[in-house]
């Protein structure tokens, strides 16, 4: 996993509340049994129309938006389903962070296991950014967002935080703790 | 456990989540958590048993792992008793699961098998789904397994790879959430009622961060098989869960269940089973009442489960132009008479045997409207043949509808069950999102009840016209 510091970058917005996981990966898409190349294929259903052709008002098909790094959406974003597939065709496409007011509990928590740094901002903050694409900094030493000459809080995990920081899967973590699941094992039977 | 009269009131979510402590949390690590049982997919899996494969590790703990085939295996009935897999990619995701569970030594529950079906469905089933345990599946509906007073939840693919490798998850403590149904339930009103009611009070986003107990004289008059209903959907109002207390209900479901324990085993395990449910004067940080008796027949409408309204009303004045754009609704009129081209009857919201029981009886002596299709897909070998055994396949097949092979089929159309663009469907499932059930196609959301009567009159209708 990529190590997540300090990003600047433009903003893709979509202000939609409550995308769903079937928006951000349809299930068409879900037969592979790889992580790699979803990017193509992220929010196809409003993406590209019934011939498979980039419908140009959809912001991921403008031109200025390539190399955007930051994904501004509404509220509760990625609510539905616990396919990882969404994270993984987000960061395909090249985003590194998600910017919302709330965002859903396993898309989270999958998002922070792909290097997929979730943000939530103040809502005073978030109004500002869904009018339209800017230049953000991500800084999660710091954790905080700068927008517009100011900068606000937000919060995550402290142990996620290390990891991103780090680069690392937690998975060495839990198995660091082997001694630990033989003894609840053998009090459990 | 220790006996609750003496210790500190917990509810069932905290003694679930003590239980299954094996590392507590700390302001720098989540808590590291005990999994019971791993049910495993083909959807959610192949990629975490490539990260084993990688780092060169073992499967923890296979005799708790157990794998089905669901999402993506045809439901068109067997020609010569074989399936035929159609589509490339999932024929290859299914043998790819079969690999890996050879490899790993994991039991497998492969297409036709006996026990094969939705993975929510059979865990209940087997018996394997037990009060006071964890289970976990990469998959938002494992909260289904709640209904037993089990702490169960979906998590990533990521996820799964840790609980393969370790049998255990990283996880900060959740908060609680009462959900009280008081009250009788009128005729024709069904736990599927029930839920969509609560999530359209809570909203789509109102349970985040929380596990949703289920508690009040309603719940606790509906069967296993009703409770799993309510649970199933407790993910589609953002929570992580859903829990209800085991009581005689749940014990006489388990009794007989091949995997449920036996003799002393079994008197051991009800005794302390008996111990989980909430104690008085415990908390719960929030709360929500639902007047059982008030509740009517509901339908969605919209975009999102929440999205729920009682079936004669009329679309809310304030809804999401978007979602009304998308199903071609207008704000202030009924969804009551609309046409409709499918109708799907399954899924582990509402694809047991009780489901299809209710179908069948508003289906039995009628016939579906020839506009409309109808499919009748059962959550398992199991309810099939239960189902076939009473003859309620006959009465779907004289009805005019399809009586298929089980899986998740048109709830997920993955498999080549799908809407066409611009159809409207009246579904038993959990999810009307955009595209869901087929790029383009419309999803109402509803009852067995509801659905069945769809399909005799073309259109959405009040189903206790027809009961
Ligand atoms: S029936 Fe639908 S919701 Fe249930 S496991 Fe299958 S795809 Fe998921």
């Amino acid at each position: 996993m990529e190590p997540f510091l300090k990003l600047t970058s433009r903003t893709v917005v979509l202000p939609a509340a409550n995308i769903d996981t079937d928006q951000i990966i349809p299930a068409r898409f879900l037969k592979t049994t790889d992580k790699l190349g979803l990017g193509k294929h992220a929010f196809a259903g409003w993406r590209y129309d019934e011939g498979g052709r980039p419908r140009s008002e959809f912001p991921l098909n403008a031109s200025e938006t390539a190399g955007a790094r930051v994904l501004v959406a509404g509220e509760n974003f990625g609510c539905g389903s616990s396919r990882e597939h969404a994270p993984w065709a987000l960061v395909d496409w090249g985003f590194r962070a998600v910017v919302s007011v709330a965002i859903a509990d396993i898309f989270r928590a999958n998002a922070l296991k792909n290097g997929l740094l979730p943000v939530v901002v103040d809502s005073a903050m978030h109004r500002r950014l869904l009018a339209g694409p800017t230049t953000v900094t991500i800084d999660l030493e710091s954790q905080t967002l700068t927008a517009y000459g100011e900068s606000v809080p937000f919060a995550v995990d402290p142990f996620a935080r290390r990891c991103l920081i780090d680069g690392v899967d937690e998975l060495g973590f839990l198995l660091g703790q082997a001694d630990a699941i033989a003894r609840f094992e053998q009090e459990q039977t | 456990m220790a006996p609750s009269s003496q210790a500190a009131p917990l509810t069932l979510f905290e003694k679930l989540w003590r239980s299954h402590l094996v590392r507590p949390e700390t302001a720098d690590t989540p808590a590291v958590l005990y999994v019971d049982l791993h049910l495993v997919h083909e959807v959610t899996s192949p990629q975490a048993f490539d990260v084993l494969r990688g780092q060169r590790l073992q499967v923890r703990r296979p005799d708790r792992t157990i794998a089905t085939m669901d999402h993506s295996t045809p439901t068109t009935p067997r020609q010569n008793g074989r399936f035929i897999i159609t589509d490339a990619q999932c024929a290859a995701q299914l043998s790819q699961l079969e690999t890996n569970c050879a490899e790993f030594g994991i039991e497998l529950h492969p297409l036709g098998d006996d026990a094969q079906g939705i993975v929510h469905v059979i865990g209940p089933e087997l018996g394997l789904t037990q009060p006071g345990t964890t289970i976990v599946c990469g998959d938002s509906h494992t909260a289904t397994h709640g209904a037993f007073g089990a702490l169960a939840f979906g998590v990533g693919t990521t996820e799964v790879g840790h609980v393969l490798a370790t049998q255990c998850l990283l996880q900060r403590r959740a908060k609680t959430l009462e959900v009280r149904v008081d009250g009788r339930l009128g005729s024709g009103v069904t736990p599927k009622d029930v839920i969509l009611a609560v999530i359209a009070k809570l909203g789509v986003g109102g349970g985040a961060g929380h596990i949703l107990e289920y508690t009040g004289t309603a719940i606790c008059s509906l069967s296993m098989e009703g409770r799993m209903t309510v649970c199933n959907m407790s993910i589609e109002a953002g929570a992580r869960a859903g829990l209800i207390a085991p009581d005689d209900t749940t014990f006489n479901y388990l009794a007989s269940r091949p995997r449920a324990p036996k003799r002393q085993a079994w008197d051991r395990a009800v005794s302390a089973w008996r111990r989980l449910p909430t104690d008085d004067g415990a908390t719960y940080d929030s709360a929500l009442a639902v007047d059982g008796t008030a509740l009517e027949p509901m339908i969605t409408w919209g975009t999102n489960p929440g999205m729920a309204i009682p079936i004669r009303a009329p679309v809310p004045g304030t809804a999401d132009p978007a979602a009304l754009r998308y199903m071609q609704l207008e704000a202030g009129k009924p969804v009551l008479g609309r046409a409709v081209d499918v109708v799907f009857i399954g899924s582990c919201t509402n694809g047991r045997l009780s489901d299809l029981q209710a179908a069948a009886a508003v289906l039995r002596g009628r016939r579906v409207a020839t506009s409309v299709r109808t499919l009748v897909v059962p959550g398992s070998q199991a309810v099939k043949r239960a189902a076939e055994a009473e003859g309620l396949d006959r009465v779907f097949r004289e009805a005019g509808a399809e009586w298929r092979e089980p899986g998740c089929s048109m709830c997920i159309a993955m498999n080549g069950d799908t809407l066409r663009p611009g159809q409207y469907a009246v579904s038993t499932s959990n999810r009307n999102f955009e595209g869901r059930q087929g790029p383009g196609g419309r999803t109402f959301l509803a009852s067995p009840f509801t659905a069945a009567a769809a399909a005799v009159r073309g259109f959405i209708v009040d189903p206790r016209e027809m009961l």
